[in-house]
Protein backbone atom coordinates (compact mmCIF):
# COMPACT_ATOMS: atom_id res chain seq x y z
CA UNK A 1 0.00 0.00 0.00
CA UNK A 2 1.20 3.71 -0.38
CA UNK A 3 2.37 5.59 2.19
CA UNK A 4 0.21 8.37 2.03
CA UNK A 5 -2.96 5.95 1.63
CA UNK A 6 -1.93 4.42 4.46
CA UNK A 7 -1.30 7.26 6.84
CA UNK A 8 -4.97 8.56 5.67
CA UNK A 9 -6.71 5.49 6.73
CA UNK A 10 -4.16 5.68 10.03
CA UNK A 11 -5.30 8.92 11.59
CA UNK A 12 -8.73 8.18 10.61
CA UNK A 13 -8.50 4.81 12.43
CA UNK A 14 -7.07 7.02 15.40
CA UNK A 15 -10.18 8.79 15.98
CA UNK A 16 -11.73 5.36 16.81
CA UNK A 17 -10.60 6.31 20.18
CA UNK A 18 -13.33 8.44 20.38
CA UNK A 19 -16.19 6.05 21.34
CA UNK A 20 -14.44 5.36 24.71
CA UNK A 21 -14.29 9.02 25.28
CA UNK A 22 -18.29 9.49 24.17
CA UNK A 23 -18.90 6.52 27.10
CA UNK A 24 -16.70 8.54 29.39
CA UNK A 25 -18.45 11.58 29.22
CA UNK A 26 -21.71 10.37 28.89
CA UNK A 27 -21.35 8.32 31.82
CA UNK A 28 -19.76 11.05 34.47
CA UNK A 29 -22.16 13.67 33.71
CA UNK A 30 -25.49 11.00 33.23
CA UNK A 31 -23.76 9.68 36.96
CA UNK A 32 -23.94 13.29 38.21
CA UNK A 33 -27.90 13.70 36.92
CA UNK A 34 -28.84 10.55 38.26
CA UNK A 35 -26.73 11.36 41.54
CA UNK A 36 -27.91 14.82 42.05
CA UNK A 37 -31.98 13.79 41.45
CA UNK A 38 -31.23 11.42 44.20
CA UNK A 39 -29.49 13.89 46.47
CA UNK A 40 -29.67 17.35 45.25
CA UNK A 41 -27.99 18.66 48.32
CA UNK A 42 -25.00 17.12 47.49
CA UNK A 43 -25.15 18.47 43.64
CA UNK A 44 -23.43 21.79 43.95
CA UNK A 45 -20.49 19.78 46.77
CA UNK A 46 -19.97 17.62 43.62
CA UNK A 47 -19.67 20.03 40.61
CA UNK A 48 -15.77 20.67 40.31
CA UNK A 49 -15.11 16.56 40.55
CA UNK A 50 -17.38 16.43 37.92
CA UNK A 51 -15.61 19.00 35.79
CA UNK A 52 -12.41 17.68 36.46
CA UNK A 53 -13.46 14.21 35.46
CA UNK A 54 -14.89 15.69 32.47
CA UNK A 55 -11.85 17.67 31.47
CA UNK A 56 -9.29 14.59 32.56
CA UNK A 57 -11.89 12.51 29.71
CA UNK A 58 -11.28 14.82 27.43
CA UNK A 59 -7.76 15.27 27.10
CA UNK A 60 -7.94 11.11 25.99
CA UNK A 61 -9.87 12.33 23.15
CA UNK A 62 -7.23 14.93 22.51
CA UNK A 63 -4.54 12.30 22.80
CA UNK A 64 -5.66 10.55 20.07
CA UNK A 65 -5.98 13.71 17.75
CA UNK A 66 -2.21 14.38 18.76
CA UNK A 67 -1.69 10.96 17.31
CA UNK A 68 -3.36 11.78 14.63
CA UNK A 69 -1.69 14.59 13.45
CA UNK A 70 1.59 13.18 14.51
CA UNK A 71 0.36 10.13 11.60
CA UNK A 72 -0.33 12.90 9.19
CA UNK A 73 1.72 15.72 9.69
CA UNK A 74 5.46 14.18 11.20
CA UNK B 1 -5.38 27.10 1.09
CA UNK B 2 -3.33 30.09 0.96
CA UNK B 3 -0.13 29.88 3.80
CA UNK B 4 -0.59 32.18 6.19
CA UNK B 5 -4.46 30.51 6.32
CA UNK B 6 -3.71 27.22 7.24
CA UNK B 7 -5.51 26.40 11.04
CA UNK B 8 -2.13 25.89 12.01
CA UNK B 9 -0.39 29.02 11.09
CA UNK B 10 -1.52 30.79 14.34
CA UNK B 11 0.92 28.35 16.38
CA UNK B 12 4.00 29.88 14.54
CA UNK B 13 6.52 31.37 16.08
CA UNK B 14 8.61 34.76 14.56
CA UNK B 15 11.52 35.68 15.98
CA UNK B 16 11.69 39.40 17.21
CA UNK B 17 14.88 40.39 18.54
CA UNK B 18 17.50 37.40 16.95
CA UNK B 19 19.77 36.39 19.88
CA UNK B 20 22.09 34.06 19.60
CA UNK B 21 24.13 31.84 21.53
CA UNK B 22 26.80 29.60 20.15
CA UNK B 23 25.27 26.84 18.69
CA UNK B 24 21.85 27.83 20.54
CA UNK B 25 19.35 29.80 19.26
CA UNK B 26 17.78 32.21 22.14
CA UNK B 27 16.03 34.75 20.08
CA UNK B 28 13.18 36.76 21.95
CA UNK B 29 9.89 35.46 19.80
CA UNK B 30 6.81 36.11 20.12
CA UNK B 31 6.01 33.10 22.34
CA UNK B 32 8.45 34.91 24.72
CA UNK B 33 6.76 38.38 24.45
CA UNK B 34 3.17 36.41 25.33
CA UNK B 35 5.07 34.98 28.47
CA UNK B 36 6.47 38.14 29.47
CA UNK B 37 3.13 39.41 28.99
CA UNK B 38 1.52 37.37 31.16
CA UNK B 39 3.60 37.31 34.15
CA UNK B 40 2.95 41.28 34.11
CA UNK B 41 -0.49 40.42 33.76
CA UNK B 42 -0.87 38.31 36.70
CA UNK B 43 1.70 40.60 38.71
CA UNK B 44 -0.73 43.44 37.81
CA UNK B 45 -3.79 41.50 38.55
CA UNK B 46 -2.69 40.34 42.25
CA UNK B 47 -0.32 43.51 43.14
CA UNK B 48 -2.85 45.91 42.26
CA UNK B 49 -6.06 44.18 43.65
CA UNK B 50 -3.80 44.28 46.76
CA UNK B 51 -3.08 47.64 46.63
CA UNK B 52 -5.37 49.35 49.49
CA UNK B 53 -6.07 45.71 50.72
CA UNK B 54 -9.63 47.03 52.80
CA UNK B 55 -11.16 45.45 55.43
CA UNK B 56 -14.34 45.17 53.00
CA UNK B 57 -12.93 44.28 49.74
CA UNK B 58 -13.58 45.99 46.18
CA UNK B 59 -14.78 44.07 43.26
CA UNK B 60 -10.90 43.52 42.27
CA UNK B 61 -9.33 42.97 45.61
CA UNK B 62 -11.88 40.12 46.04
CA UNK B 63 -10.86 38.82 42.81
CA UNK B 64 -7.73 39.01 43.79
CA UNK B 65 -8.30 36.99 47.38
CA UNK B 66 -10.72 34.75 45.66
CA UNK B 67 -7.98 33.54 43.83
CA UNK B 68 -5.58 33.02 46.52
CA UNK B 69 -8.17 31.19 48.55
CA UNK B 70 -9.08 29.25 45.16
CA UNK B 71 -5.48 27.76 45.32
CA UNK B 72 -5.13 27.75 49.57
CA UNK B 73 -8.22 25.34 49.39
CA UNK B 74 -7.30 23.09 46.91
CA UNK B 75 -3.84 22.48 48.81
CA UNK B 76 -5.65 22.25 51.86
CA UNK B 77 -8.16 19.54 50.56
CA UNK B 78 -5.31 17.02 48.31
CA UNK B 79 -2.36 17.46 49.97
CA UNK B 80 -3.20 18.46 53.98
CA UNK B 81 -1.58 21.01 55.86
CA UNK B 82 1.80 20.29 55.20
CA UNK B 83 1.03 21.85 51.74
CA UNK B 84 1.10 25.00 52.92
CA UNK B 85 4.89 25.51 52.19
CA UNK B 86 4.51 24.88 48.85
CA UNK B 87 1.65 27.00 48.09
CA UNK B 88 3.85 29.38 46.51
CA UNK B 89 4.70 27.24 43.96
CA UNK B 90 1.24 25.76 43.05
CA UNK B 91 -0.05 29.11 43.12
CA UNK B 92 2.23 30.60 40.11
CA UNK B 93 1.96 27.80 38.08
CA UNK B 94 -1.86 27.99 38.49
CA UNK B 95 -1.57 31.67 37.73
CA UNK B 96 0.94 31.73 34.94
CA UNK B 97 -1.08 29.17 33.24
CA UNK B 98 -3.96 30.77 33.52
CA UNK B 99 -2.98 33.81 31.99
CA UNK B 100 -1.64 32.01 29.33
CA UNK B 101 -4.90 30.43 27.88
CA UNK B 102 -6.88 33.85 29.04
CA UNK B 103 -4.27 35.91 26.80
CA UNK B 104 -4.63 33.24 23.80
CA UNK B 105 -8.57 33.89 23.76
CA UNK B 106 -7.69 37.86 22.70
CA UNK B 107 -7.96 37.09 19.25
CA UNK B 108 -4.67 37.81 16.85
CA UNK B 109 -2.13 36.54 20.10
CA UNK B 110 -0.24 34.25 20.81
CA UNK B 111 -1.13 31.13 22.53
CA UNK B 112 1.67 30.28 24.80
CA UNK B 113 0.50 26.78 26.20
CA UNK B 114 -0.26 25.66 22.82
CA UNK B 115 3.76 24.66 22.23
CA UNK B 116 4.60 21.61 23.67
CA UNK B 117 7.74 22.70 24.69
CA UNK B 118 6.59 25.37 27.26
CA UNK B 119 3.76 22.67 29.13
CA UNK B 120 6.63 20.04 29.16
CA UNK B 121 8.97 22.05 30.60
CA UNK B 122 6.33 23.14 33.63
CA UNK B 123 5.24 19.31 33.68
CA UNK B 124 9.24 18.32 34.08
CA UNK B 125 9.76 20.77 36.00
CA UNK B 126 7.29 19.59 38.48
CA UNK B 127 8.26 16.07 38.37
CA UNK B 128 11.44 16.69 38.76
CA UNK B 129 10.85 18.93 41.57
CA UNK B 130 8.24 15.86 43.29
CA UNK B 131 10.77 13.55 42.71
CA UNK B 132 13.09 15.58 44.85
CA UNK B 133 10.97 16.46 47.39
CA UNK B 134 10.17 12.34 48.00
CA UNK B 135 13.87 11.57 47.65
CA UNK B 136 14.84 13.79 50.16
CA UNK B 137 11.59 13.00 52.69
CA UNK B 138 11.99 9.56 52.59
CA UNK B 139 15.29 8.36 51.47
CA UNK B 140 15.58 4.72 49.93
CA UNK B 141 11.97 4.11 50.95
CA UNK B 142 10.85 6.37 48.45
CA UNK B 143 11.63 3.49 46.25
CA UNK B 144 8.95 1.32 48.52
CA UNK B 145 6.35 4.30 46.16
CA UNK B 146 6.30 1.36 42.95
CA UNK B 147 5.79 -1.60 45.43
CA UNK B 148 2.17 -1.90 45.61
CA UNK B 149 1.56 -3.20 49.19
CA UNK B 150 -0.39 -6.67 49.80
CA UNK B 151 0.15 -7.73 46.47
CA UNK B 152 1.58 -11.76 46.15
CA UNK B 153 5.17 -11.64 44.87
CA UNK B 154 4.47 -13.41 41.87
CA UNK B 155 2.28 -10.30 40.29
CA UNK B 156 5.15 -8.06 41.53
CA UNK B 157 7.00 -9.32 38.75
CA UNK B 158 4.49 -7.88 36.34
CA UNK B 159 3.09 -4.48 39.26
CA UNK B 160 6.32 -3.06 39.72
CA UNK B 161 7.16 -2.34 35.72
CA UNK B 162 3.79 -1.08 35.47
CA UNK B 163 3.92 1.36 38.51
CA UNK B 164 7.57 2.80 37.15
CA UNK B 165 6.60 2.99 33.68
CA UNK B 166 3.10 4.79 34.79
CA UNK B 167 5.31 7.23 37.08
CA UNK B 168 7.37 8.29 34.47
CA UNK B 169 4.89 8.88 32.32
CA UNK B 170 3.18 11.65 34.41
CA UNK B 171 5.32 14.57 32.74
CA UNK B 172 4.03 13.52 29.19
CA UNK B 173 0.66 13.10 30.24
CA UNK B 174 0.26 16.22 32.12
CA UNK B 175 1.94 18.44 29.47
CA UNK B 176 0.34 17.04 26.58
CA UNK B 177 -3.20 17.31 28.04
CA UNK B 178 -2.67 21.21 28.62
CA UNK B 179 -1.04 21.26 25.24
CA UNK B 180 -3.65 19.43 22.95
CA UNK B 181 -6.47 20.93 24.89
CA UNK B 182 -5.12 24.35 23.52
CA UNK B 183 -3.96 23.75 20.31
CA UNK B 184 -7.30 21.93 19.52
CA UNK B 185 -9.84 24.54 20.56
CA UNK B 186 -7.99 27.27 18.76
CA UNK B 187 -7.68 25.06 16.50
CA UNK B 188 -11.36 24.29 15.80
CA UNK B 189 -12.05 27.95 16.07
CA UNK B 190 -10.33 28.92 13.26
CA UNK B 191 -11.48 25.90 11.00
CA UNK B 192 -15.24 27.11 12.16
CA UNK B 193 -13.98 31.08 11.33
CA UNK B 194 -13.03 29.32 7.99
CA UNK B 195 -16.54 27.99 7.66
CA UNK B 196 -17.86 31.27 7.82
CA UNK B 197 -16.11 32.64 5.16
CA UNK B 198 -16.43 29.94 2.22
CA UNK B 199 -20.14 29.62 3.54
CA UNK B 200 -20.87 33.19 2.48
CA UNK B 201 -23.55 35.61 3.86
CA UNK B 202 -26.32 33.15 4.22
CA UNK B 203 -25.73 30.04 5.06
CA UNK B 204 -22.19 31.80 7.02
CA UNK B 205 -24.27 32.39 10.21
CA UNK B 206 -24.85 28.58 11.34
CA UNK B 207 -21.06 28.30 12.23
CA UNK B 208 -20.91 31.59 13.10
CA UNK B 209 -23.33 31.24 15.88
CA UNK B 210 -21.33 27.81 16.89
CA UNK B 211 -17.89 29.93 17.24
CA UNK B 212 -19.81 32.32 19.51
CA UNK B 213 -21.26 28.78 22.05
CA UNK B 214 -17.15 27.46 20.98
CA UNK B 215 -15.75 30.45 22.47
CA UNK B 216 -17.40 30.38 25.54
CA UNK B 217 -16.22 26.17 26.09
CA UNK B 218 -13.22 27.63 25.56
CA UNK B 219 -12.80 29.92 28.06
CA UNK B 220 -14.40 27.44 30.11
CA UNK B 221 -11.21 25.30 28.87
CA UNK B 222 -8.84 27.68 29.45
CA UNK B 223 -9.52 27.87 33.29
CA UNK B 224 -10.29 24.51 33.84
CA UNK B 225 -7.04 22.90 32.44
CA UNK B 226 -5.33 25.59 34.69
CA UNK B 227 -7.34 24.43 37.13
CA UNK B 228 -6.16 20.65 36.51
CA UNK B 229 -2.43 21.18 35.95
CA UNK B 230 -3.07 22.61 39.86
CA UNK B 231 -4.35 19.99 41.05
CA UNK B 232 -2.58 17.00 39.14
CA UNK B 233 0.71 18.75 40.93
CA UNK B 234 -0.91 18.69 43.78
CA UNK B 235 -1.48 14.69 43.67
CA UNK B 236 2.06 14.19 42.74
CA UNK B 237 3.05 16.40 45.74
CA UNK B 238 0.61 14.29 48.06
CA UNK B 239 2.23 11.14 46.66
CA UNK B 240 5.54 11.73 47.40
CA UNK B 241 4.78 13.25 50.23
CA UNK B 242 2.27 10.36 52.19
CA UNK B 243 3.75 7.56 49.79
CA UNK B 244 -0.03 6.66 49.70
CA UNK B 245 0.63 2.78 50.99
Amino acid sequence: MELEAAKMIGAGLATIALAGVGVGIGNIFGSYVSGSLRNPAAAPKVFGNVLLGFALTEAVALFALVIALIILFV
Amino acid sequence: MAENQSPLAQFEIKTLVPIDLGSIDASFTNSSAFMVLSVLLATVFLVGGMRKSAMVPGRWQSMAELSYVFIANLIRDTVGTEGAKYFPFIFTLFMFVLFCNLLGMIPYTFTVTSQIIVTFALAALVFIGVTIIGIIRHGFKFLTFFVPSGVPVVLLVILVPIEVISYFVRPISLSVRLFANMLAGHTLLKVFGGFVVSLGIYLGWLPLGFIVVLTGLEFLVAFLQAYVFAILSCLYLNDALHLHH
